[in-house]
């Protein structure tokens, strides 16, 4: 089959995310373009989840309603989703479990028959999935061997069982040409992409959607060569962050808005102190606590504006894996290049979803800031030309490093006096030339997608792209994308969208984020297509509602 | 007014007959004596918050971080993960460490990360002109609290044994040889140091004459001894009445520092070997 997708739910605690893992990377070593959104409610036990896997012969990054395959551990998934079975799919449950319409196998008995534990379930609908597919026996076993290193022989035993009882072969997959691409969530993308540009410190408090980072990183840690820290709060990691960035580490920070907000201070700290640090901020519905586990595009005017004071930033807004591995790089290296802070606006679809990476163009290195060459006497604020200070670190012998989140004289001295607070706000601001420049003509501020010239424009940012391109694709339109959100790539963005007659925003949130900050730069987005469920777009949705724009 | 040459060239604002003086000159004995010792200057880094004590980074010519209020043990834990070959030692107020910031100082101590902090206790907040303070006595006349605050004073060596804290000590700023030779045992000790001292401030809360006439120095104590060390933490209350005020070293235990256990030898400011991210996708993702 071309395009597919499989649907498996349970409840929380019935090992549905693993099974999604495994489906996925299995797809994805067939050389099947994978997108595998992760649907969970905020809770350990009980609630409904399920993992939702689309596998496509092209390159994919989002879901259609429709599926082909549910596998169903309990009654709800056959409740809530049977609706989007396509005609001639097939809904798999466990009849130990519950009654339903569809191919009823024995789950719960094959697991106590192989004196398995419950949630061994899941290895059981693995197998099926593995019949479905028409794999044969020896791949799905060594796929359970690998997988499981606890109780093997029962998990083995388990998909055996399944293995035998699931029919024959629904989803035909032919083994394909295509090389296999890794497969990567956002959170890996970007954990990645900054330990290309040479982050030495992450440092967070555990927060959905930004936890797996954290995770990801310390697990790792020895492999990348770099250390993970979880302090006691999200001021605690700003700070030490900075602190460590002060005294030479390249440091990245990670939470969701609300962890952000306790960051706040600090964001202002590494503005006035010229510090360079990351921050991550994965977005998730608010206002406050609001929908832990799901998505939003909500937080771009927070983030653009946290920290009081005036200060420059940079702000980048990956859509994808490739771009969450590249930007994260490219904020860390603008970080030091400018000594700013720097911002990766992440969401939870792009955080924890799984796709394929593709490296290709993702050359991510670490790029040496502007150092001191121990000439003349050291001064941390020195006034330059660009306003970039050349950097030293305390334990430099012949120099005194003095950072401060004081006004100061380019020593670092504290000073109140008001031609010294004048020079030392337009030093900081005279980066905004360099930086600006970076953004309209090195770099790759805006992506377009689509018929070049086209009357039609869909303007979106962040996981949101990945919808709209295929959907673009399909009508024939062009999508936009800015992928740097500060400084604003106005001049980039106008010439993206010069021959469109109608520009319509496409955002996950309830306002429109990205198309008001346009509208600040010029740019006039005609329509609105929003959506604020915590869930993203997909395909089908997303065309219907495009269609309805465009007439 | 000091001849250690570690003076800069800021204006010092500090009231006359201010408590901070006697830290400043303790401050700076003990960096010569560090570097004496086999400790050279530049391998100091000092930082502090917001507050009249606070202003000493200024005052001293070493590396320092001026951060931010509340924020000088994570500031500190910073420094000291990106570069463990460093001395990092904090000065700051009550306000900013035992109000603000206390959940850092208490976590700070409890991980035992290997950093000095220096309170400046004067029991009140100097720079917003006159507030109490979590160690404040109960019935204290500030700006904020002019009935007299209803609330009982903080033990902050009570809490630091209560915490971990693997060095604690008291000093008075008044007599600032032996505050000096604590900096530098705090400084020497592996792990995380926390010496509060007593700091008459001139202008908002005089306690020269109370601090002069019940501080006397700790003798025959034995600093392993976590219950002698409670117990004479707790011979005054921070209250407005004191029989006697020991100053000097409470408590001292080795524990394995936060620092070392994490970092595997690494130092992350100067860190060559980098992994190949490439390679790393290949195998893994
Ligand atoms: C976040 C924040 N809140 C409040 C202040 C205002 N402020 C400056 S210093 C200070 C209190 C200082 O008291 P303390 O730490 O005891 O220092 P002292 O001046 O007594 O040395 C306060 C509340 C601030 N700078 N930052
Ligand atoms: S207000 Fe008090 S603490 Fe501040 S400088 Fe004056 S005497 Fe010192
Ligand atoms: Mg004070």
């Amino acid at each position: 089959m071309e395009d597919f997708s499989i649907l498996i739910g349970g409840k929380a605690g019935d090992g549905i995310r693993q099974i999604g893992g495994l489906v996925a990377g299995l797809l994805g070593r067939l050389g099947y373009h994978v997108f595998f959104w992760d649907d969970y409610p905020s809770l350990i036990r009980g609630g409904h989840n399920f993992s939702l896997i689309r596998a496509c012969r092209c390159m994919i990054q989002a879901n259609t309603d429709s599926v082909d395959l549910i596998v169903a551990l309990n009654a709800e998934t056959v409740d809530r989703h049977k609706s989007r079975l396509k005609p001639g799919g097939t809904i798999v449950f466990d009849a130990d479990a519950f009654e339903a319409e569809g191919l009823g196998l024995n789950l719960g008995s094959m697991v106590k028959q192989a004196g398995g534990k419950p949630v061994m379930r899941n290895t059981a609908a693995f197998a099926v999935i593995g019949k479905m597919l028409g794999l044969k026996w020896e791949v799905v076993e060594k796929i359970v061997r690998d997988s499981f290193k606890k109780a093997t022989e029962i998990n083995l035993a388990i998909a055996r069982a399944a293995y035998d009882q699931a029919g024959g072969t629904t989803l035909d997959i032919e083994a394909g040409p295509a090389e296999p691409l890794p497969l990567m969530t956002g959170n890996e993308a970007i954990a990645l992409g900054a330990a290309a540009a040479g982050l030495d410190l992450y440092v967070a408090y555990p927060m959905t959607p930004a936890t797996s980072i954290l995770h990801f990183l310390a697990a790792h840690e020895e492999e990348l060569g770099l250390v993970t820290y979880h302090p006691e709060n999200e001021i605690a990691a700003a700070v030490t962050a900075i602190g460590a960035a002060y005294a030479g580490a390249r440091t990245m920070v990670g939470s969701a808005g609300g962890g952000f907000a306790l960051m706040a201070e600090a964001v202002s700290l590494a503005a006035q102190s010229e510090t360079p640090v990351v921050f991550v901020v994965s977005q998730r519905p608010g206002p406050s606590t609001g929908v832990p586990t799901y998505t939003t595009q909500g937080d771009l005017g927070f983030v653009l504006s946290a920290g009081h004071g005036e200060f420059l930033r940079f702000v980048v807004a990956p859509g994808d894996v490739n771009e969450a591995f590249e930007l994260t790089g490219l904020a860390m290296n603008m970080a030091w290049k400018y000594q700013i802070p720097a911002f990766v606006l992440t969401d939870k679809c792009l955080s924890e979803s799984t796709y394929c990476f593709d490296a290709g163009g993702a050359a991510v290195t670490r790029e040496e800031g502007l150092l001191w060459d121990g000439g003349g006497g050291y001064k941390r604020y020195l006034d330059t030309e660009g306003g970039v200070s050349p950097l030293a670190f305390p334990g430099t012998a012949g120099a005194v490093v003095k950072g401060t989140s004081y006004e100061h004289d380019e020593y670092g001295i504290t000073t109140e006096v008001a031609e010294a607070v004048t020079a030392m706000q337009e030093k900081r601001m005279k980066k905004r030339a360099g930086l600006a420049r970076d953004v309209e003509t090195d770099l790759e501020a805006v992506k377009t997608y689509g018929p070049p010239g086209s009357d039609t424009a869909i303007l979106t940012w962040g996981s949101t792209k990945g919808a709209c391109v295929e959907v673009a694709e399909a009508l024939g339109v062009g999508v936009v994308q800015p992928v740097i959100l500060e400084p604003f790539p106005a001049e980039a963005l106008r010439s993206a969208l010069a021959g469109a007659k109608k520009v319509i925003g496409v955002e996950v949130n309830v306002t429109g984020c990205l198309a008001d900050l346009a509208a600040c730069h010029g740019v006039e987005v005609a329509e609105r297509i929003l959506k604020y469920d915590g869930r993203p777009f997909t395909i089908d949705d997303l065309k219907k509602k495009v269609e309805g724009v465009i007439g | 007014m000091s001849e250690t040459g570690l003076d800069t060239y800021a204006e010092n604002t500090w009231c006359k007959g201010c408590g901070n003086f006697g830290i400043l000159s303790a401050a700076n004995a003990a960096f010569k004596t560090l570097a004496a010792e086999g400790r050279p200057l530049e391998t100091i880094a000092i930082a502090s918050g917001i507050g009249c004590s606070s202003k000493i980074v200024d005052y001293i010519d070493v590396n320092s971080f001026y951060s931010i209020h509340g924020r000088v043990p994570p500031t500190l834990t910073g420094i000291k993960l990106a570069n463990r070959g460093l001395s990092v030692i904090g000065f700051t107020g009550d306000g900013d460490a035992y109000g603000e910031g206390l959940a850092h100082v208490i976590m700070s101590a409890k991980r035992n990360i290997d950093v000095t902090v220096v309170i400046h206790n004067n029991r009140v907040y100097g720079l917003t002109t006159g507030q109490f303070t979590p160690t404040s006595p109960r019935g204290f006349r500030g700006k904020s609290t002019p009935r007299g605050s209803v609330e009982h004073p903080l033990n902050p060596l009570d809490l630091m044994l209560a915490a971990g804290a693997t060095f604690v000590a008291r000093g008075f700023s008044v007599k600032a040889d032996h505050l000096a030779d604590l900096i530098v045992q705090g400084v020497k000790h592996k792990g995380f140091a926390l010496i509060d001292v007593l700091q008459p401030c001139f202008t908002f809360f005089n306690t020269y004459k109370f601090y002069n006439e019940k501080v006397y120095e700790l003798e025959g104590h034995d600093v392993s001894d976590l219950e002698a060390a409670r117990a004479r933490a707790r011979e005054w209350d921070y209250g407005a009445e004191a029989e006697r005020i020991p100053i000097g070293l409470f408590y001292r235990v080795e524990r394995p520092t936060y620092d070392e256990e994490v970092l595997r030898g690494l130092v992350l400011a100067a860190r060559r070997e980098r992994a190949d991210i490439g390679a790393f996708i290949r195998s893994h993702m």
